[in-house]
């Protein structure tokens, strides 16, 4: 990782983690309506901390190949264990959907925002002012 | 992995969304329909709902799937017969014969299905809203 990279800290991976559970979700709220259709998500806590462990990133043998690490390909998919079950086998339940769905968005927010203070320490920094 | 993909899959829900409301409203407006003999008469339609994707490749699969209406078909509940031999359409032995539409569960489908689809336009907001909000980080 450059400098620059480690000045924007955390803030790409969890855009990178929090984007793939907007996705997720969205599936499950797609397919509320879906016989059989199980709803997923990821650990976001587990994924996190994948994301951060150097052991787990890729190596770079050659200081001139590209640097992949920030954007993860996607942490590993879980099933939720509905708290009622449905006759259909359908495993979505709009209200813990929709709170998570919401939850995930300010977050991504609040990420976005930290992003923003960086840049703007950084631009801070470089300009002198 | 992008934002977008989550506003193309909640746009698949409103799609399969608007099937089932017309599904619902051709078989409330035909429930009255007469006719006089069974092969005649209206059939409830019923959509089937499947994930975008089948069930081996949605373990692999980091990403969501959309929502698709795989057919729509026709009920095989038989028709409600009826005798009413004085009605111009009854058959020889008196018989009419009314579809076998369930208002009561017409009306919760149709209940379902707009909440659904509110659901998925709500959603297109919001990651509408965040894809704006990442397209002015450090601005």
């Amino acid at each position: 990782m450059s400098g620059l990279d480690k000045a924007f800290g955390v803030s790409p991976q969890v855009l990178a983690l929090r984007t793939q559970k907007l996705n997720l979700l969205s599936a499950n709220i797609a397919n509320a309506s879906t016989p059989d259709y199980k709803a997923r998500d990821i650990d976001f806590r587990a994924a996190m901390s994948t994301a951060l462990n150097e052991s787990s990133q890729l190596k770079r043998t050659h200081e001139q190949h590209f640097d992949i690490n920030g954007a993860t390909s996607g942490a590993p998919v879980k099933y939720r264990v509905p708290s009622q079950a449905s006759v259909d086998g359908n495993t979505v339940e709009m209200h813990r959907e929709h709170t998570a769905f919401m939850e995930n968005a300010v977050r991504y927010q609040a990420s976005a925002n930290f992003l923003d203070s960086k840049i703007r320490a950084l631009r801070t920094a470089i300009k002198g002012e | 992995m992008s934002l977008f993909n989550a506003i193309n899959i909640s746009a698949t829900n409103l799609e399969a969304q608007t099937i089932r409301l017309n599904t619902v409203s051709s078989n409330l407006a035909n429930a009255n329909s007469v006719s006089g003999s069974e092969a005649d008469t209206y059939k409830p339609l019923e959509p089937l709902f499947a994930p975008m994707l089948n069930q081996a490749q949605m373990g692999m699969s980091n990403e969501g799937a959309g929502v698709k209406v795989t057919a729509v078909m026709e009920s095989n509940e038989p028709a409600n017969k009826e005798y009413m031999p004085g009605h111009p359409l009854a058959d020889e032995e008196g018989f009419i014969y009314t579809p076998a539409v369930d208002q009561a569960q017409e009306a919760a489908h149709m209940m379902d299905a707009s909440q659904a689809y509110k659901s998925s336009v709500e959603a297109i907001n919001t990651t509408k809203a965040l894809i704006m909000r990442t397209l002015t980080i450090g601005r």
